[in-house]
This record gives C-alpha cells, sequence and structure tokens, in this order.
C-alpha cells in the first residue's frame, strides 16, 4: 500500500503523466523487481567473470608456490600464508578485548555519562576510514610501543619496525568495534528471565554470565568474530605501512630452539605477504601488469573464497542463534 | 499455632524517584501459603522480590525498612546473597529454565554450590522433583532439552528447580497465570502440598485462586498494605471497602 501511493506520488510529481494509484503501484513494484534483479545480475557477472578466469589458475602449486619471474608465474603460497598468520594474530588481540568490553559494558557497568560516551565512541570507530587506522598503527605501535620496547630492551631495531605483529594489532583496532557491537547484541538478546532464574537460585554476576549468559549468547559472538576474520582478511589499506611486503624469499617463520629440537613458529617480528595486497601490487607495482592478469584473478578467487565461506558461516550461525532464541521466547 | 517465619517492618521501596512500597509491615506465617492480591503496579512483585534481594539488581533501587527472615535481618552487612537466595526460592510468572536438557537444569544449582558426589545429586534430583509432582512424567527423558515440555510442565520443572537449593521459603510470583485451566490446577495442588514444609508467598491476580489456596491473604494497593487478615475472613467479610471493592471486581 504504502509503495502504491509512494509510486504515485513520484510519478504525479512528474508534469503530464496522469497516472491511477493501482497503475502507479504495478509500476512502482516493476521498478524495485528491476533494480534488485540489475544489482543482482551485476554481481552475478563479476562473480562469474572471477570464477572462470580464476579458477582455470587455481592449483596445488598455485596455492602453495611462491611468486616467480618477477611475479609473473608461480603462486600465492606465501600471501596465503601471510593473510592466515596475520588474521591470527589479529583475533587473539581483539576477541579477548573486545568481548571482554562488551561485557563489561552490557553487564556490569552502570549506565552513565562515561559509558554511553565509550558507546558512541565504539560505533564512531567502526566509521573511522580504514587509511587512518593505519595512520595510527604506524605511529602509535610502531613509533611509539614498538620503539619503546626496542629501547627498553637494548634489542636493537627488533620491533620499532613495520612487522606482522603491528600489522594484527592495527587490524584489531579496526575490527574490535565490530565484536563489541555484536557481542553487545548477543549478551542483550539474552532473555532477562534467564539472568534471573540463575541469580534466584543464588549464583553470582559472574557465575551467570559464565554458566548462563555466555553459552547462549556464544554463537553471537562467534557470528562478530567470524565476521571480524572476513573483513581483516579482506582490508589492505590499515596494513599498507605495517610490513606488508612486495616479495618475501622466505616464509616469516622463526625456530625456537630447545635444544634438542626447533619449535617453527610465526615470526610476528618480521614482514609478510598478503593476499589483497598482492592483488593490489600485480595489479599497479609489477614490472609487467598484463602478463600477471591470470595471477590476480587467480589470487581475487582465493580472497572471495575465503572471505564468503567465513560470512557465510556467520550467516549461518546467525540464524541457528536466532532460531535458538525464538524457541526459548513461544513460551 | 503459627510461628512467624518473615517479619517486615515499614518497609519502604524506590526506583530511583518512584516509591514502589510505602511503609509495609507485615508478619508471614511458617508453612503457610500467603497470597499476595493487588492491582497492577501496586508493588506486590517489588515486594516478592525484596525479600530474596533480588531488586538490588535493578539500576537505582533504595529502601528504608527492616526485613527479617527467622530474625535475622536479611539486609545486614554480613549476610551472603548466595546463602539468602539458597534459603529463599523463587519461580517467575513465565517459565525460565535454560535452554540445556532437564537434567543439567536441575543440576545447576547443586554444582554451583559446590555438590560434587553424583549420587547425592541424582538423589536431590529425585527428591525434588516428587515435591514438585513432576517426576514420573520426566525421569525416562532427564537428557531432552527442557524446552521440549509443555508449558505447565515446564512451569512445574521451575518449581522442581527452584526446590533444589533446599529453601525454606517459595516466592512464586503468578506462577500459574500463563497457564491453561488444567496445568494451573496441577501448580495449585502442588503449592497445596508444598506448603507443608515450605513457607510459601504467591502473587495472584486470580481472586479464586488467592481464596482455593492461601491461609492468608495480603491486599496491596498503589504501594500500601490495605489489609492482611485470614483468607477465609478476607474473602466472606473484608475489614476495608477498598479490600473488598477489589475481590468483587469492582476495580482493579
Amino acid at each position: 500500500m504504502a509503495i502504491k501511493r509512494f509510486s504515485k506520488r513520484i510519478f504525479d510529481d512528474i508534469k503530464g503523466i496522469k497516472i491511477s494509484e493501482a497503475n502507479a503501484g504495478v509500476l512502482g513494484i516493476s521498478l524495485i523487481k528491476f533494480v534488485t534483479l540489475f544489482v543482482f545480475i551485476l554481481y552475478f557477472l563479476v562473480f562469474l567473470k572471477i570464477f572462470v578466469e580464476g579458477f582455470s589458475v587455481i592449483s596445488w602449486e598455485f596455492l602453495t608456490a611462491s611468486p616467480k619471474n618477477n611475479m609473473t608465474e608461480g603462486g600465492i603460497g606465501p600471501a596465503i600464508f601471510g593473510t592466515l598468520s596475520v588474521v591470527t594474530l589479529m583475533i587473539l588481540f581483539a576477541v579477548p578485548i573486545g568481548v571482554f568490553a562488551a561485557i563489561y559494558i552490557n553487564e556490569y557497568a552502570k549506565s552513565n555519562f562515561i559509558i554511553r560516551l565509550v558507546k558512541i565512541s565504539v560505533n564512531n570507530l567502526a566509521g573511522v576510514p580504514s587509511i587512518v587506522i593505519g595512520l595510527f598503527g604506524l605511529g602509535f605501535f610502531v613509533l611509539f610501543i614498538g620503539k619503546n620496547i626496542d629501547e627498553l630492551l637494548q634489542t636493537g631495531l627488533l620491533l620499532g619496525k613495520p612487522a606482522m605483529l603491528w600489522a594484527a594489532a592495527t587490524l584489531a583496532v579496526l575490527v574490535l568495534p565490530t565484536i563489541i557491537v555484536t557481542t553487545t547484541e548477543a549478551l542483550e538478546a539474552v532473555p532477562k528471565e534467564q539472568r534471573a532464574a540463575s541469580y534466584g537460585l543464588g549464583a553470582s554476576r559472574w557465575q551467570t554470565i559464565k554458566s548462563i549468559v555466555l553459552p547462549q549468547a556464544r554463537p553471537g559472538i562467534l557470528t562478530g568474530i567470524i565476521l571480524a576474520i572476513s573483513r581483516g582478511a579482506g582490508e589492505t589499506a590499515p596494513i599498507l605501512f605495517l610490513g606488508c611486503a612486495f616479495f618475501l624469499p622466505d616464509l616469516p617463520i622463526v625456530k625456537l630452539n630447545f635444544g634438542l629440537f626447533a619449535i617453527p613458529m610465526i615470526n610476528p617480528a618480521d614482514q609478510f605477504m598478503y593476499l589483497s595486497y598482492h592483488i593490489f601490487i600485480l595489479a599497479t607495482q609489477s614490472s609487467n601488469p598484463t602478463l600477471t592478469i591470470p595471477i590476480q584473478y587467480g589470487t581475487t578467487l582465493v580472497l572471495m573464497f575465503l572471505t564468503f565461506t567465513l560470512n557465510i558461516t556467520a550467516v549461518v550461525l546467525r540464524y541457528r542463534f536466532r532460531k535458538q532464541l525464538n524457541a526459548m521466547r513461544s513460551y | 499455632m503459627k510461628e512467624v517465619k518473615i517479619k517486615v517492618r515499614n518497609l519502604s521501596l524506590y526506583f530511583n524517584y518512584i516509591q514502589a512500597l510505602n511503609d509495609v509491615s507485615i508478619d508471614i506465617y511458617s508453612k503457610k501459603v500467603t497470597a499476595i492480591i493487588g492491582p497492577s503496579g501496586c508493588g506486590k512483585t517489588s515486594f516478592l522480590r525484596s525479600l530474596n534481594r533480588m531488586n538490588e539488581l535493578i539500576n537505582g533501587f533504595r529502601f528504608t525498612g527492616e526485613i527479617q527472615i527467622d530474625n535475622t535481618n536479611i539486609y545486614d552487612k554480613e549476610i551472603d546473597v548466595v546463602n539468602l537466595r539458597k534459603l529463599v526460592g523463587m519461580v517467575f510468572q513465565k517459565s525460565n529454565l535454560f535452554p540445556k536438557s532437564i537434567y543439567d537444569n536441575l543440576v545447576f544449582a547443586p554444582k554451583l554450590h559446590g555438590m560434587k558426589d553424583d549420587s547425592q545429586i541424582n538423589e536431590i534430583i529425585e527428591e525434588t522433583c516428587k515435591k514438585a509432582a513432576i517426576w514420573d512424567e520426566i525421569k525416562d527423558r532427564l537428557n531432552e532439552n527442557a524446552l521440549n515440555l509443555s508449558a505447565g510442565q515446564q512451569q512445574r520443572l521451575c518449581i522442581a528447580r527452584s526446590l533444589t537449593v533446599k529453601p525454606d521459603i517459595l516466592l512464586m510470583d503468578e506462577p500459574a497465570s500463563a497457564l491453561d485451566p488444567t496445568s494451573t490446577s496441577k501448580i495449585e495442588e502442588l503449592i497445596y502440598e508444598l506448603k507443608k514444609n515450605y513457607t510459601i508467598l504467591l502473587v495472584t491476580h486470580n481472586m479464586q485462586q488467592a481464596a482455593r489456596i492461601s491461609d492468608h491473604t495480603a491486599f496491596f494497593y498503589v504501594g500500601q498494605l490495605v489489609e492482611y487478615e485470614k483468607t477465609t475472613k478476607m474473602f466472606t467479610n473484608p475489614t476495608n471497602q477498598q479490600t473488598e471493592d477489589y475481590i468483587t471486581g469492582r476495580f482493579g
């Protein structure tokens, strides 16, 4: 109904067209259908192009090998490795801080001026352009924290330079609002009655959070974490200044020696390659961008596959979460 | 012989600047059912929740006056809220079982309070479920999700769960208001049975229910205790005009 009336108003505004409300409705709805279809087709074509072009390049070798011959041949193994490493580190930073912040805001803090300010800031943080976050990371993590640690520990230049650790920390800042907001929503979605039941049985606040609220909010929190991973894996701008490398001959791995044996570990002080950044340099910085086009498609497909799978997992989880909550409210 | 279990003196409750209860003094008798009636927003639930200090969880809660259970001031600094809530169980208007198995719902409180011996826990579960008249219905499906039970069963399971902490007092906040007549009568029978062992406070909107199962009735109106009498007296010959108007359905 609203659409019909709205459409008629629009058509009435166009001078000279006299149209009944019913016809206006049909036209309006067709227009909406057309636009929707158009967006879908556009999206589908882009995806199809990437899939067809990219799929022919993908092979085991492509996924594991290093780039060769001025980036025109070889694979993207180091970029995948770098992406996974950075994202893992990012999650280690962002999840504890984000989840505990949300728990504090939602369960412990009394609603006063400062807490309202914090909530507004969290939402604003989500809107900060990622390049600004990147510059912040360079200034704060590398030049301030890293440099000072180096000076304190007299290690020479170890952490006071762009490195995986700081890239992960910066990405953590970027995804922190996502995690805080989704966790807050998940916590809020747990019915008040559930908490009352737990308190009524003599549970303390923390016991209630730990054994009643968190288990029920877990799918919601997990959704937020997955969305954060997907966002972090797809970002380029924040890590531009933070140790993202054009090409690295070796993987950023350090062997920890324990006398008889050595355990290989991600080296957080090292530089790294990154999928999204790899696409960028192949397209703009390589000596022969046209020759790298198949690799660009392949890399794009891998990155899209990664983020898509994560997003779909998040959607499925959220669906399940809602179903569970609805079951709880049906009585 | 009437033994006073809960002694409330000059209790006033405030939420921020709103006064929910005004200078209420009342004695609740041991092993009796005390019905609390009154129109919505008269402070019944707030009164109930002040007896196990659940109001404290709400921002802006203040109170004046004193509440004694077994001659101990429950708002004393030395009182452990956990122990108080073990002593004073609560059943809510809508069933609020945890979305876990029936068994997990029942073991939540015993485990929380540090019980580890499985056979001891199972004993408690069986005992409380029998008391709550639900054991026969659930004994073969303890591992099923509690939310699969019917609404009436869920509410009786809630009662069973609140008994697992071995309380003396049971606060019931309209426990049957969301149920069909059959389930309601089951709950009423249950309350009648339970009063042998427990002191029960029952908030209800249902006059017949109050008349049927309670020994004493307290009528609250806009935060004040208007009348507190034996149920038989209250429903046949109330002293106060307001009480009469309310229980005969002239307002409220």
